[in-house]
């Protein structure tokens, strides 16, 4: 009842915003003369962005549109292709948050997309876009469904079949005998989509899977009871496909009753070493799956992380690496399908979904990505583990 | 042993849901209103205690105190501000505004604090190893089944023996009647406020203790969880919410253990909907019927 409040409460308010910017917002997008170009002529393209910018995943929100604010910062003391850059926050919530804060986006003339930061509003965002002709490329939606039947959608993060077959393999490499157990949300498109390849692929290694147990939102503050029964199954390896809030209280919890497994993560897991008052120690050892490593040595992540720290005072996670090259990535694109300015959001479409599939990118979370007609990146994924309370490369 | 230790983790979880409980059931059985701004006082008291141990670099035992004395002014002002006006409004009105006051404390919390996550430093620490560690039992859980079961006792001899507790019986059975009697009712309804919010102080840093992940909306679920235990116990009666947030917890545990961790949360409800059919005012609520 709170939350139906709350829905009707937002609807009236965003009601009245349309209502109140009605008279312009039609035909700003494809008014042609308005075509912003700033004082040196470059050539500026409107690109807008949607995450969670408060509520529980405002992390990552937050970190995908600081890292973008670098990105077009650093685009727009180059010559050539300029962007103009605006973020809204639509609460991980795959309802009417997500496309309220699309539509808001389209109000201000939108002509591409880098977005959206979940997989859950990207779902639904994707479909508006597909139908609007919208290109969007998503730096973190790592759900198949974003792209699924969208010819429109693209994504900087690798899928989440590829997440769990990834991890699966990984770990039928590097600790063969291990005796697997798996905690995931079941209310929820990512956890569940890694869970079920993870445990397809485990399957197929010759593995076996000791324990499997789950939780929803609901739920998601007490995992005593799923613990104990990971434990006297004798697992000695616990996935957990799951964000860094409930993967806190897991590690806590696990600590507090004595059971000590090796944890390993997927990307959701990134984050955990930023949450407030974290004991880290309790974090050391525990394996992630992640395209980026803030300790990189080659130049570019260098330069990267250091102006991240500078600008916002911590150490840039994956999550702001994909903001990152999805700038990029929208540039070289832009650039490859010799886009301008006037062109409106479905020409840009159109343009951009045939020179997709053609471009290679080298970003800091992989080099020589490419890109399937489908949406899907082609880039390894990577383990790193927790030292010291930093990710550093494994060393068996 | 697994049983063993599904029950235990069932009863410490149990203990939390009692000790919301115990605030929902003190508000409802004295004001007879729904107070659904409970759960988001105990977030409030989780913050800070929370700010007080690491900001302030508080003990913890001081910073649970400055919690509690922070959120029994604020449950006295909500009382004086949003409920009094009410007092003789229809009780929906009154409903609604404990949502809105709901809502007011989240969206202040997610200003003042902000949207990211905070790790709670458990009040305790530590772990009771038996039989050889094949079963282990934190210090947390053993001390929120204590600190629950403390409060029950308290709690009842304050409204059995005092001169307070008799002026609350007095103005949950008959406000009118009671201010004849000398009962100054908006005196005793705050002092119900306060002590309710102080036990949601309590029951803050002994949630985040268990569930170390503080945010805005850390109040909610526990908040109707909570409810449930106490129209499940009889709303209203101070046994039945122990009773109700015990066996709420236990279902849920044992639930999960050992049918499906996907259906403990239904399988809850279920038996709340049997026990309502059977007995309609709750397990230990008085049923008292309407003459017309």
């Amino acid at each position: 009842m709170k939350k139906t409040l709350c829905l009707l409460l937002a609807l009236v308010m965003v009601v009245g915003m349309l209502a109140g910017c009605g008279s312009n917002a039609g035909n700003s997008a494809d008014n042609e003369t308005a075509a912003p170009a700033n004082n040196d002529g470059n050539p500026t393209f409107k690109i807008g962005s949607s995450g969670p910018l408060t509520g529980g995943a405002a992390i990552y929100g937050t970190a995908v549109m600081n890292a973008a604010r670098i990105a077009v910062d650093e685009i727009n003391a180059m010559d050539g292709i300029h962007f103009e850059f605006q973020a809204q926050d639509d609460e991980a919530d795959s309802g009417d948050k997500a496309i309220n804060a699309y539509n808001t986006l389209m109000d201000w003339g939108m002509q591409v997309m880098v977005g959206t930061v979940t997989s859950g509003s990207g779902i639904t965002v994707s479909a508006q876009a597909f139908q609007d002709r919208t290109f969007m490329l998503t730096p973190s939606g790592s759900s198949v469904d974003v792209i699924k039947d969208k010819d429109n959608a693209f994504q900087v993060c690798f899928t989440d079949p590829n997440q769990g077959t990834g991890s699966a393999d990984y770990i039928a490499e590097h600790f063969p005998g291990a005796k697997v157990a798996v905690i995931y949300r079941n209310d929820d498109a990512y956890s569940q989509g890694i869970r079920d390849t993870f445990v397809a692929e485990l399957a197929a290694k010759g593995l076996t899977l000791e324990y499997e147990g789950t939780f929803t939102a609901d739920t998601a503050t007490d995992f005593s009871v799923q613990l104990t029964a990971a434990q006297s199954a004798g697992a000695d390896m616990l996935f957990l496909p799951i964000y860094y809030q409930p993967a806190a209280v897991i590690l806590q919890q696990a600590n507090q009753m004595g059971y000590a497994p090796t944890f390993f993560g997927v990307d959701g897991m990134d984050g955990i070493l930023t949450l407030e008052n974290f004991d880290t120690s309790l974090a050391e050892g525990v394996y992630l799956l992640t395209p980026f490593s803030a300790d990189a040595d080659d130049a570019r992540t260098q330069a990267f992380v250091a102006e991240y720290q500078k600008r916002y005072g911590e150490v840039p996670n994956q999550f702001a690496a994909d903001g990152y090259d999805a700038v990029y990535i929208v540039k070289a694109a832009l650039e490859a399908a010799g886009c301008t300015p006037d062109m409106s959001a479905a020409e840009i479409c159109e343009a951009l979904i045939k020179v997709m599939p053609t471009i290679t990118v080298d970003g800091i979370t992989g080099e020589g990505m490419t890109w399937a007609a489908t949406g899907e990146v082609s880039k390894a994924p990577m383990a790193v583990v927790i030292k010291d309370g930093v990710y550093v490369t494994p060393e068996n | 042993m697994k049983f063993l230790a599904y029950l235990i983790s069932g009863i410490s979880l149990g203990s939390v849901y009692a000790i919301i409980a115990l605030g929902y059931t003190m508000v409802y059985g004295i004001a007879k209103m729904l107070n659904f701004a409970h759960g988001d006082v105990i977030m409030i008291g989780g913050y800070i205690s929370f700010i007080a141990a690491n900001y302030l670099g508080l003990p913890t035992l001081v910073s649970v105190i400055v919690a509690m004395a922070v959120c029994t002014i604020l449950g006295v002002v909500i009382e004086g501000l949003a409920y009094r006006p009410l007092r003789s409004a229809p009780s929906l009105a009154v409903l609604i505004t404990a949502i809105g006051v709901s809502y007011l404390l989240q969206n202040s919390a997610l200003l003042i604090w902000g949207a990211n996550p905070k790790s709670y430093t458990p009040v305790v620490s530590g772990t009771l190893h038996l039989f050889d560690g094949q079963l282990t039992i934190s210090y947390v859980s053993l001390l929120t089944i204590v600190a629950c079961i403390v409060i029950m006792i308290a709690l009842t001899l304050f409204t059995g023996r005092t001169k307070m507790g008799k002026a609350m019986r007095a103005c949950s059975e008959d406000k009118g009647a009671a201010q004849l009697m000398g009962i100054n009712v908006n005196r005793t309804i705050s002092l119900t406020f306060a002590i309710g919010s102080a036990l949601a102080a309590i029951a803050g840093a002994l949630l985040c203790s268990f569930s170390p992940t503080l945010m805005p909306t850390t109040g909610s679920m526990p908040g109707i969880k909570a409810f449930t235990a106490a129209v499940f116990g009889g709303i209203g009666s101070i046994p039945g919410a122990f009773l109700g947030g015990i066996l709420l917890g236990v279902i849920e545990s044992l639930a999960r253990g050992y049918i499906s961790t996907q259906l403990s949360n239904s399988i809850v409800f279920a038996v709340l909907i049997v026990v309502l059919l059977v007995r309609p005012a709750g397990l230990l609520g008085k049923y008292v019927p309407e003459k017309v």
